[in-house]
């Protein structure tokens, strides 16, 4: 198969999922449980690759991911809400001090720049550190993040431990799609130029990258940077998505949550990464949600299930995965067209150039 | 005197109580092949990792190209340990961190195959052309740099079908037999165009006649690259086939040095290898 052909497969496809997303808003009614489970997904999908970015592709143990993603939901809230309403959200401190409120695109992208400028400074101390010490040392952090957000004294900034809301959002599940989409895109086409290469290397055998002329610390750095980014993006989508915000929801458990995701999906597959934060959002948000309420069939009330016990069914589910399938769902391959093609008409994949089409 | 490539000056690396390299003095001229030997633990690898940025020396310094790359002077904790002579000759740190000394020219291999595991051969190659972009993270990101993508990867080829790999580019890099991953890593070494290879006992764990083919493989490149080779082996055969000189290390001190004939009738040097199989 060409690759031209394959491209435009892979842009047919995700035409074809634009449509179909497209007609079922019109079909469906926006409170369904679907739109619910779409949006959420998406905007966990990218989290979730930038997670796997530095966990999967760099080789760096990070658990700060919900600290980037409250530093990109609080910009994005903090400098969309009109100025009109901002007496409101801000009642306990006079209106708040910042006064303007620019476009959601922009404060996204901002959002994303923030939360890409706390990473490089975190990251001067930390990156020095490896493996679990790194992963502790940036769970911290993302506690300490979580706590300064929530001072009283930053309060004309962030309204404190109070709720912001009434800031502006988009409602269509395409939003989602697109931007979420177009990140994991730029991701993706990271993972594969040159630094994505160099990245690999790092993973793989620091000494002999280091051997191999690639700047350790540098590019530990870029690879940090790069992924707050995209986390603080996906931390304003899903304030735009929640409607208010608040900095006690970006507790690690969320952080967790990710890990998980990146876990299931197969550390170092992007698109496991996608499909495994489908999956999860489903199961958690909707097919598992009967778990949580009492049920009674024919006066028995069924054993067990009540408030909670979802999360001990997903904690047995996570300690199957660990110890049978640590591969995840795709391991380190990709899905992508030409891997189907090849599937289909039996031919041998020996190219084994990581290629994807989402 | 631009003549030697390499020059390792009053070098001294101590690990707290243990001197693994004491006064150590080499020179290495361009064009040559010269051995570092000597018995297991005698300093060998820690004098290549002094001269490759992995540990900042306790004194001394090393020289470049007639360049200093690497200097130290022993200071705070390591002014009281240091009992060397020398001491107030070097005053100066100059640390640079190993891919800065790739930079300069000087590439190596390592004694326990380091191989990038879940690359192909091919991407293996490709990653020495890292250092030479010129693109940035956006250009590289947003795939502008197509000019030069293509060139790393023709390089890449070129070097591959130079070394007669070129049948396994796109095999896993370690599903190949063991003597190709040697092979496999002197050309990623050869890949970040040096002048100066280090090789860290290329031959270790080889049978005969991968041993053989390896010796002539080493005289190639360093014809066909222009290359001065500076290597630890413990293959006697080996070393005196293609040395043009020898120097012998033994407890981090040089015992003896000179052409293979000259090393090979030395006293000291058969005193140091008496009830040590010098076959591993």
């Amino acid at each position: 198969m060409k690759k031209q052909t394959e491209a435009i497969i892979s842009v047919a496809l995700i035409a074809a999922l634009l449509a179909v997303l497209f007609i079922l808003e019109r079909t469906i009614p926006s409170t369904s449980m679907l739109f619910t489970v779409l949006k959420k997904g998406a905007i966990y999908a990218l989290v979730a690759v930038s997670m796997n970015l530095l966990n999967g592709f760099t080789g760096l143990f990070s658990l700060g991911q919900a600290g980037f993603m409250l530093v990109g939901a609080y910009t994005y809230g903090v400098l969309t809400i009109p100025v009109d309403q901002r007496p409101n959200v801000y009642m306990y401190y006079d209106g708040g001090m910042i006064q303007f409120a620019l476009h959601p695109i922009a404060a996204i992208i901002i959002a994303g720049i923030i939360a890409g400028i706390f990473a490089y400074l975190i990251g001067l101390p930390v990156l020095r550190l490896k493996s679990d010490y790194l992963a502790i040392a940036t769970l911290g952090f993302a506690e300490i993040i979580r706590a300064v957000f929530q001072w009283d004294k930053l309060g004309p900034l962030t309204n404190g431990s109070n709720l912001l809301r009434n800031y502006p959002s988009y409602k269509s599940v395409l939003f989602y799609f697109i931007a979420a989409g177009v990140c994991i895109a730029l991701i993706v086409m990271l993972i594969n130029s040159t630094y994505g290469r160099a990245f690999k290397a790092i993973r793989d055998d620091e000494v002999a990258a280091e051997a191999m002329g690639i700047n350790l610390a540098h590019h530990k750095r870029i690879a940090f940077v790069v992924s707050s980014f995209f986390a603080g993006i996906s931390g304003a989508l899903l304030a735009m998505y929640q409607t208010s915000i608040q900095a006690s929801m970006f507790k690690s458990a969320m952080t967790y949550e990710i890990l998980l995701i990146v876990v299931i999906g197969g550390i170092g597959s992007i698109t496991g990464s996608c499909i495994s934060s489908f999956l999860f959002i489903i199961l958690s948000e909707w097919l598992l949600r009967f778990l949580d309420s009492e049920l009674v069939i024919g006066g028995f009330k069924v054993p067990l299930l009540r408030s909670g016990f979802r999360k001990v069914v997903f904690s047995i589910i996570i300690m199957i995965i660990v110890l049978f399938f640590r591969q995840g769902i795709m391991g380190t391959k990709e899905f992508s067209v030409r891997r189907i093609f090849n599937r289909i008409t039996g031919r041998s994949r020996k190219s084994s150039e990581g290629r994807n089409g989402r | 005197m631009s003549e030697n490539v390499l020059k390792v000056e009053h070098v001294t690396m101590q690990f707290g109580g243990v001197v693994a390299v004491d006064n150590l003095n080499l020179e290495v001229n361009k064009g040559e092949i010269v051995s570092l030997i000597g018995p297991n633990g005698a300093g060998k690898t820690t004098a290549f990792n002094v001269i490759t940025g992995v540990y900042p020396p306790t004194n001394g310094a090393v020289y470049f190209q007639g360049r200093k790359i690497v200097e130290n002077h022993p200071q705070g904790k390591m002014r009281r340990q240091y009992l060397g002579e020398n001491e107030g000759k070097y005053d100066h740190v100059i640390a640079p961190t190993p891919d800065r000394i790739t930079k300069l020219g000087i590439a190596r291999t390592f004694q326990n195959i380091r191989l990038f595991k879940s690359q192909t051969v091919f991407e293996n190659i490709l990653i020495a052309e890292h250092m030479r972009r010129t693109s940035n993270l956006f250009t590289a990101t947003l795939h502008l740099n197509g000019t030069e993508e293509r060139n790393m990867r023709e390089e890449a080829d070129r070097l591959l079908h130079i070394l007669e790999l070129d049948d396994v580019r796109n095999e896993m890099a370690t599903s190949l037999p063991y003597g190709k991953q040697r092979r496999l890593e002197i050309a990623r070494a050869l890949a970040t165009k040096p002048s100066l290879l280090l090789l860290d006992e290329p031959a270790a764990g080889m049978n005969p006649q991968e041993t053989d083919e390896l010796t002539a493989f080493i005289g190639r490149i360093r014809d066909d690259f222009h290359l001065t080779i500076f290597m630890i082996e413990h293959h006697m055969d080996l070393v005196m086939e293609i040395s043009d000189r020898i120097y012998v290390l033994d407890f981090g001190k040089l015992i003896s040095q000179g052409t293979p004939d000259v090393v090979q009738s030395d006293p000291r040097v058969i005193s140091a290898y008496l009830g040590v199989q010098e076959d591993e």
